[in-house]
């Protein structure tokens, strides 16, 4: 039985690279039993579209002290640390 | 049907062997190329320009080659397209996970995009693209379109 959650992807403009993210991120989740539901903003606009999100994961620096837990990363751009990423956002999502 | 990366690029985009001091330098010379073939608005160069200021696109690899994917918001663009440059001495890009710390790139992907769903295939070849390193490293090498066709399948 998968699990629901809601994550909200961020990066400069909210289009480019949170996309790549964001496919990347549902795809991997999907097969370790966690069904997500992604949304997509730039990072300006983290704090108000959080509403609801269970995670935030990002590809450029957030505003500090959001009251939803968060995780920036380039693996899903560059390659590097990707398992570790994903296993970093499995252990965010089942906390 | 996936389209190769390559078909996606306009020839009159890709720069080879770019001697520019800055990278405010390769985006202009990218963007006035963009601008050329119709991607773009006049005020592409000076969005991405300023956007690359405030949120950097340099991507660190840990190797011989790093990239930056410039980019900025839709109404810059009047259709999806890449420009391609390959620098002959690197240039500063700021890390776009960490603003403050310096990435010396010598290969760039100029993006103009406005709709994320129609563009996710061309965003995630660009992105396999930079994960090879050696496709980076050929792209460095290319001399010709040629050379560049032959490795962006």
């Amino acid at each position: 039985m998968s699990i629901k959650k809601r994550v909200l992807f961020a990066c400069g403009t909210g289009i480019a690279t949170s996309t790549v993210v964001s496919h990347a991120v549902v795809e991997a989740m999907k097969e370790r039993g966690i069904d997500i539901d992604p949304r997509q903003c730039k990072a300006t606009e983290v704090r108000s579209e959080l509403g609801g999100m269970d995670l935030i994961v990002s590809t450029t620096q957030l505003p500090s002290e959001l009251p939803v837990p968060s995780i920036v990363t380039l693996a899903f751009l560059t390659g590097m640390g990707k398992a570790e990423a994903l296993d970093k956002i499995e252990a965010a999502l089942r906390a | 049907m996936t389209q190769r990366l390559f078909t996606q690029i306009d020839p009159g985009a890709i720069v080879l062997g770019v001697e520019a001091g800055d990278r405010e330098t390769v985006i202009r010379l990218l963007a006035d190329r963009l601008l050329s073939g119709g991607y773009v608005k006049d005020s592409f160069a000076d969005a991405v320009i300023a956007r690359e200021a405030a949120m950097p696109t340099g991507l660190p690899l840990g190797r011989a080659v790093n990239v930056a994917v410039p980019h900025t918001d839709p109404e810059h663009v009047l259709k999806p397209g890449i420009a391609l440059a390959t620098l002959a001495t690197p240039v500063a890009f700021a890390n776009m996970e960490d603003p403050d710390e310096a990435v010396e790139v010598g290969l760039v992907f100029l993006m103009a995009l406005n709709d994320k769903d129609r563009q996710i295939e061309m965003l995630q070849q660009i992105m396999a693209t930079i994960q090879d390193e050696a496709a980076v490293m050929g792209l460095m090498q290319a001399a010709s379109l040629d050379d560049v066709a032959a490795i962006l399948k």
